[in-house]
């Protein structure tokens, strides 16, 4: 969080070491290797993508063929997870859950990081009025809480995205980026304030350099490095956000298939089935773990105080 | 000072002008008839759902809705629920349990972050350091209804230390005791690993070498001068984390069954009743801005640097 935002300035500073070409990017996939943290995440990481693109590699059993004389079997008992309460296979509704999570953390992300990073970037560029402004438009909607906010949101959406699986996501992450953006925008906005005075960019004015050449080439690639960091860790937190509104009931719904609305029917069940909610909950916690320690590895990479 | 705190009581104005209309318009946008079911299992009479749209302001356009809402707001005036209830009467009483709810979170994570951070920031590397950092990034990877559901039922249902669910509506200490908890647990986890990371930063720092070298004793350099400097990113967090928490509150009420602002304010929204959801919403902004209109005064007393002139 606030221990990312400091990172930048020092990374930028020339790094009197022997090749020429240790760019910044190049520095930080220098230590991210020798790093045995980032190596586990990465794992776990490709391996819900996995699960989320081609999810019969790793199973071939249907999450929505209900077996319902086999209703709330015991793991072992003819399948790895045992069955929940309607007879669905609790291992293939774990792999087939993969998606809905993933792909709501992936677009909520892009949005997020696109538009919080193109008003960051402007805001902290041109300064003045314009950052005033945008500043004061982020904070309305940095105020209200995120996740009533998308409680509300989500309601007032017309049915036309409860179409399909994937407008049902894409529903779930508008809902998120829309109260999401100021976080990183706020962000953005601070690491290109420490950016602009710097001498090179001065430098790059001095010659004429268009404003946009000037953020594109000198701005962004030096300022961008927290964005990174944050928005791997977020990643995570929005898995958990779609969760948790999967878990209220506004989410996802029923026929789509995502761990937290199998969480909130297991709950029920605790006492009795403990299985139905362990495995889920497993599967969940070990992607959110997946992101934010991948951001933190890139932090450590990126933060040269560290080393 | 003076001028700095009205430059922020002004700066707010635009703010939560902006955040009520954009509820104003969510909620405007919310599907559904707020006069669908309201007579049975009937149509409402003609006459009645006139009335009731004339009371309601639901023939004007949005903007002029807004106008008389915002009009009313400023005089104190919150509306009324559909049932006719003043949407003041019923935040007064689901306010104070949300907020006891969510204060006692802030205690404690607060209290235990702070300790944790500050034992394991001294102790840097240490068997201790390890187990706080593994056991934290595994209650930031469990979201908070499944520690709920879980803490629920062994603590409260099979060991019995703690009441399985509130059953008043002016609950007590010890019934919200484990709610609190599981509220506070996710930035519990998130307090100590800040507190760590500032407190080994600032122990770094040339002024603490300056304290050890006028000799001051080790306690005395970290109590009274690393720990006061390192407050400030910690304090952040809980301010931005009060109103986030408030907010939040909504899945452990749930689970809990505690008649707080969360339970109020998703029956509102099903039912369309735009008067609830921007009253309850609108109050949770103000706290919010002024949480951390607090905690920006409070840098100026942990941090002598920062000053507000």
């Amino acid at each position: 969080m606030t221990e990312a935002a400091a990172v930048v300035s020092e990374t930028v500073a020339p790094n009197g070491s022997s090749d020429e070409n240790r760019s910044l990017a190049s520095d930080a996939w220098r230590s991210l290797r020798k790093n045995p943290i980032f190596w586990a995440s990465a794992v776990l990481i490709s391996i819900f993508v996995l699960m989320a693109i081609f999810p019969s590699l790793f199973t071939s059993t249907d999450p929505r063929e209900a077996v319902l004389e086999e209703s709330r079997s015991r793991p072992g008992d003819g399948t790895w997870f045992g069955r929940d309460i309607q007879g669905y296979d609790i291992y293939a509704r774990c792999i087939y859950g993969a998606r809905a999570s993933i792909l709501v953390g992936v677009l909520t992300t892009i949005l997020t990081v696109s538009i919080g990073g193109f008003i960051g970037v402007m805001s902290g560029y041109l300064g003045g009025a314009a950052d005033a402004v945008m500043s004061r438009v982020g904070d309305v909607f940095f105020a209200i809480p995120l996740l009533l906010g998308a409680i509300i949101f989500l309601v007032s959406l017309p049915d036309f995205f409860s179409s399909n699986a994937f407008l049902g996501a894409l529903k779930v992450s508008l809902a998120l980026a829309v109260l999401g953006w100021p976080s990183m925008a706020r962000l953005m906005r601070s690491s290109v304030i420490q950016v602009k005075p710097n001498d090179y960019v001065q430098a790059a004015r001095a010659l004429g350099a268009s404003p946009s050449r000037i953020v594109r080439s000198h701005i962004l690639p030096n300022s961008v490095a927290p964005l990174i960091v944050v928005a791997t860790i977020s990643l995570g937190g929005y898995i958990a956000a779609e969760a948790t509104l999967s878990f209220l009931g506004i989410g996802l719904q029923a026929p789509a298939v995502s761990w937290g609305i199998d969480i909130s029917a297991a709950l029920v069940g605790l006492r009795t089935t403990p299985h139905m909610l362990f495995f889920p909950s497993l599967f969940l916690s070990l992607a959110v773990l997946g992101f934010i320690l991948l951001g933190d590895a890139v932090r450590d990479a990126l933060d040269p105080k560290n080393r | 000072m003076g001028t700095y705190i009205i430059r922020r009581l002004l700066q707010m104005i635009p703010v939560i002008l902006g955040a009520t209309f954009l509820i104003f318009t969510m909620v405007f946008a919310l599907p559904g008839d707020p006069l669908a079911g309201k007579c049975g299992e009937r149509p409402c009479p003609p006459a009645y759902a006139a009335e009731f749209r004339e009371r309601y302001n639901l023939n004007d356009p949005l903007p002029v809705q807004y106008a008389k809402y915002v009009s009313n707001l400023v005089q104190g005036d919150l509306g009324e629920t559909t049932n006719g209830i003043p949407v003041l009467d019923q935040l007064k009483t689901r306010y104070p349990v949300t907020a006891k709810l969510a204060l006692m979170a802030i205690a404690f994570e607060a209290i235990i972050g702070i300790f944790v951070g500050v034992l394991t920031g001294i102790r840097r590397g240490g068997f201790l350091d390890n187990l706080v950092l593994i056991s934290t990034l595994v209650v930031i990877s469990i979201p908070v209804f499944v520690i709920g559901g879980v803490s629920q039922y062994f603590l409260g249902v099979k060991l019995g230390w703690f009441p399985v669910t509130v059953t008043s509506s002016n609950p007590s200490f010890y019934e919200l005791m484990l709610p609190a908890m599981v509220l506070g647990s996710l930035s519990l986890a998130y307090v100590s690993r800040l507190m760590r990371t500032s407190l080994v930063e600032n122990l770094r720092a040339d002024y603490l070498r300056t304290a050890v070298a006028k000799g001051l004793t080790k306690r005395r350099a970290i109590g009274l001068h690393a720990l006061r400097n390192s407050m400030i990113p910690v304090i952040t967090f809980i301010g931005f984390d009060f109103g986030a928490l408030l907010g939040g509150a909504i899945v452990t009420e749930a689970i809990f069954n505690i008649p707080g602002i969360g339970g109020y304010l998703f029956r509102s929204i099903r039912a369309r009743d735009g008067a609830s959801v921007v009253g309850t919403v609108t109050v949770l902004v103000i706290v919010y801005l002024f949480v951390n209109l607090l905690v920006d005064l409070l840098y100026g007393l942990l941090d002598p640097r920062i000053s507000h002139d």
